[in-house]
């Protein structure tokens, strides 16, 4: 139907506006053009149309008519992905859960929120701090994304190497199919009977189902917290460090790490005290008891002494140690603003060969020509370089897109993956061909075909046509036969 | 030979006979499922071995048919563990059986669940495909999550051929207190306990008495078993581990046994038969006959589900019914898997 425009989608349009309220749909151009991308800004698309629904029923009724009209569907939530996971698809409308934003209660008992799709996720912290919890998962995007879009990425956050990702803080979720019936996934019980479909649909992309309802774990506060920030003269000192520190047996909440462009950048941005004239900072937080607390200090202390970390500062009151954090959380705009654009990587590599790998895309950057800032999840070995680039001058974004794509085959090569929680989106489908074989692919579509055999649930993105890797197979041996900086990739 | 193949070849056959496989490890979950009779065994045991080993990288990789045994001994010796703290039932428990049950021991509620814990698989799908999915690092997120949709599908969607752990440093120091409480009050302790920073790794209560661990630091554990109170339980070792294989007093004898999963607060439920409570209230056993209906309304009412853990016929159904739409689902996904349906079928539903 999206294809013969005129009369059919007019009779879609109108069944949609019958379906929904005045102000929950959108048609004209002008409305349609703050939906045409994510944080991904390269990749935009104009929707066929944007609902907005106030509440589930309304939800259901925009699927039951899209069903009705075989128009797909692309869910969204802030909109603040990086991998163009809610970039529209051609012909397909967005469904924007935005709207669905109450926290709609609190267990204290059970410790636990049942919140709206809709809802940011820093928002759920600061509603249970009074009751001593909070919610785990801490994306530095918290301030902006939402609960529906971290169930769709798995997201994590500096607190993930302690506390989990998504996938291990949500007990339980309200799921609309490509049809609109509904599903209850998961239980506030430990688990739940047949097979755990919670876990399929944490990272799952809107692929599979519409998020109207999650409810999530809480935990108590930290008795005491700490963060530590270390410097070092070297990037591979500091690297080093990281491993040396969980090889130890410990456990830090956050081990994060920032190369000395991400330094400046942030420092220039939020003032938060880091010393510039390092070329990488640790930031390393513990959390426990006192006593706790005491011992691991000093087991730390010693360690990141040990790998020659030239000054380290300890903050304890709860206004320095928010600084540090705010200047690593501000890392992705504080670097945008050194450069016209930047495209931030995502990918994942066992800690041990963070030293090498940094130090190859040290040596892809001076080949390339383009900068790199380095600001990430240091203790899970979740990478985040952000190539520095001008879309204005001739050929930088293809250079950029080159080179982010040998870092994350770089990734697949040393036993990692090529997105830790970003997710593949549009843009990594052609990496999915390299990490995964045709058989892996089809198997995945199947798992899709189960959900939504109709392929109506955010089309195009995630899992890559067999087809498109064959054709990209083919690429990768011209790859090897003319001079790479000249080929054209499409 | 490498076992894979041979195991990959007699997939392959099955398939294109439809014939029904039966995915043995050691036997020792042989009670837990669904009653299944017909179908050719598919054995495990012959796949084992540590493939893969990295204590600093915090993961272990292994063959499917290893036990449990061999695979704690090798964790032990470089100063760590499985934080979810699976059962045995059985000297030659395999890793792989373990997690096709998902099971997980009295550190679930606190430290995490098996599924938590897996990285990545390497399976057989039914048309004998050999698939990987997931992989060694702690954050990955390219696919579906197939690695831990596998845990607790009871061998009906694949054959688990290789998997990746997350694994954890040991805990310096453990220490478990006991307190005479009834049952309505200790559900409420333990859940009070749950919501404050302690550093609780298992509690349970037993005809009158709660019992709560405590891991961690040393300087953490004294500090947070001052606060807490209690006798201190010597020999705490071998109740945690008892209650884990289901050897304490409590499991003897031949009467059924139930597994109810809760909300864990939830109070008392309204039973008259003995009952042990684990998981902070979220796991909780009860002995003998049961009306399956009824017992599964009280659980439903409780945000859980109830199983038939062992005994009584289980020829029948022994989980919670599905809801339809639910249901359909997953038959949808069994066939995604296993399209001629030769993987167990039948074990954990009789429509699966
Ligand atoms: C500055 C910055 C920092 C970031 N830091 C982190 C970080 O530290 N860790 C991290 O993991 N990510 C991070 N991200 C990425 C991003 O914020 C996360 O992926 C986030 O979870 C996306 O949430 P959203 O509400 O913006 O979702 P969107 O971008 O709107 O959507 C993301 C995906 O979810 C789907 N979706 C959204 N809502 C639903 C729903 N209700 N049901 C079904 N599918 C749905 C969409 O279709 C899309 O595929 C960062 C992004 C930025 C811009």
């Amino acid at each position: 139907m999206a294809g013969d425009g005129g009369s059919g989608q007019d009779a879609f349009l109108d069944a949609l506006r019958a379906a929904l309220p005045d102000d929950a749909l959108l048609i004209h151009e002008e409305d349609l053009h703050p939906y045409e991308c994510d944080g991904l800004s390269v990749l935009k698309a104009l929707p066929l149309a944007v609902a907005l629904p106030h509440n589930r029923e309304q939800v259901q009724a925009v699927l039951k008519v899209c069903e009705q009209f075989g128009i797909g569907v692309v869910p969204r939530g802030a909109g603040t992905g990086l991998s163009g996971g809610a970039r529209p698809s051609a012909g397909a409308i967005v469904l924007s859960l935005a709207r669905l934003k109450q926290m709609l209660a609190v267990d204290t008992h059970n410790r636990s929120a049942r919140v709206q799709p809709g809802v940011r996720n820093l928002a759920i912290s600061e509603a249970v701090r009074p009751l001593g919890l909070y919610y785990a998962p801490d994306p530095s995007s918290q301030i902006a994304c939402t609960i529906g879009g971290n169930v769709a990425e798995n997201s994590g956050g500096v607190h993930c190497l302690k506390y989990g990702l998504t996938v291990h803080n949500v007990l339980a979720l309200e799921v609309l199919d490509a049809s609109g019936e509904l599903l209850h996934i998961g239980s506030q019980a430990p688990d739940s009977p047949g097979y755990d479909l919670l876990a399929l649909m944490m990272g799952s992309e809107g692929l599979l189902g519409v998020v109207t309802e999650c409810t999530l774990r809480l935990l108590p506060v930290p008795e005491n917290t700490l963060v530590i920030l270390a410097a070092f003269s070297s990037v591979v000192a500091a690297a080093d460090a990281v491993s040396a520190i969980i090889a130890a047996g410990i456990i830090p909440a956050g081990l994060e790490m920032m190369d000395q462009l991400a330094i400046t950048a942030a420092e220039d941005f939020v003032h938060a005290g880091y010393p510039r004239d390092a070329a990488a900072i640790l930031l390393c937080e513990l959390d426990g008891s006192e006593a706790e607390l005491q011992v691991r200090l000093h087991a730390v202390e010693n360690l990141l002494e040990e790998h020659g970390a030239g000054s380290i500062r300890i903050a304890r009151d709860a206004e320095t140690r928010l600084l540090l954090w705010k200047g690593r959380k501000a890392a992705f705009p504080a670097v945008g603003r050194l450069a016209p654009d930047y495209y931030c990587m995502d990918g994942t590599i066992p800690r041990k060969r963070l030293a090498e790998v940094l130090e190859q895309i040290a040596a892809w950057s001076a080949e390339y020509g383009l900068q790199v800032a380095n600001v990430f999840h240091a203790g899970d070995g979740n990478l985040h370089p952000l190539i520095l680039y001008d879309a204005n001058i001739d050929s930088q974004l293809q250079a950029a897109e080159a080179f982010g794509q040998r870092i994350l085959e770089l990734c697949v090569a040393v036993g990692g993956s090529i997105t830790g929680e970003h997710g593949v989106g549009v843009e990594k489908l052609d990496s999915m061909c390299a990490q995964f074989t045709p058989a892996e692919l089809a198997q995945l579509h199947r798992i899709k075909a189960a959900f939504d055999p109709e392929g109506r649930l955010n089309p195009g993105k995630a899992v890559p046509s067999l087809h498109r890797c064959a054709e990209l197979g083919a690429m990768h041996v011209h790859h090897g036969q003319l001079p790479f900086p000249e080929l054209e990739r499409f | 030979m490498d076992q894979r193949v041979i195991l990959q070849e007699q997939v392959r056959e099955a398939y294109a006979q439809s014939r029904v496989l039966h995915i043995q490890g050691s036997g020792s979950k042989a009670f837990y499922g669904r009653r299944v009779r017909h179908g050719e065994p598919l054995r495990m045991r012959g796949h084992q071995g540590v493939v893969d080993y990295e204590p600093s990288e915090l993961f272990i990789t292994l063959r499917a048919g290893t036990t449990l045994q061999n695979l704690q001994a090798q964790l032990a010796e470089a100063g760590q563990i499985l934080p979810f703290e699976p059962p045995f039932f059985g000297a030659e428990a395999t890793i792989g059986g373990t997690l096709a049950c998902g099971f997980s021991g009295p550190r679930r509620p606190y430290a995490g669940s098996a599924r938590d814990y897996v990285l990545g698989v390497q399976l057989l799908n039914g048309q004998g495909e050999i698939l990987r999915f997931g992989g060694q690092v702690m954050k990955n997120v390219a696919g579906y999550d197939v690695s831990r949709l596998l845990v607790g599908s009871l061998g009906t969607l694949g054959v688990l051929l290789e998997v990746t752990l997350k694994v954890l440093p040991r805990p310096e120091q453990e220490l478990t207190l006991v307190q005479e409480l009834p049952m309505a009050a200790a559900i409420i302790q333990m859940n009070q306990w749950a919501a404050q920073p302690l550093p609780v790794s298992a509690s349970a209560w037993y005809d009158n008495y709660l019992y709560l661990r405590l891991s961690g630091a040393a300087k953490a554990v004294e500090a947070a078993g001052r606060k807490i109170g209690g006798e201190v339980l010597s020999a705490a070792d071998a109740f945690w581990t008892d209650l884990r294989e289901q050897r304490h007093g409590f499991f003897q004898g031949d009467a059924s046994l139930w597994r109810l999963a809760l909300a864990p607060a939830s109070p008392p439920l309204p039973l008259p038969e003995p009952t042990l409570i684990e998981w902070g209230g979220g796991q909780r056993w009860l002995r003998g006959h049961q009306d399956a209906a009824a017992l599964q309304g009280v659980a439903a009412k409780y945000g859980g589900h109830a199983t038939l853990f062992r005994g009584e016929d289980a020829s029948g159904e022994v989980f919670h019914p599905l809801s339809p739409p639910l249901l359909a689902l997953q038959q949808r996904l069994k066939k995604a898997f296993d399209p001629r349906g030769i993987l167990n079928p039948g074990r954990l539903y009789a429509a699966l």
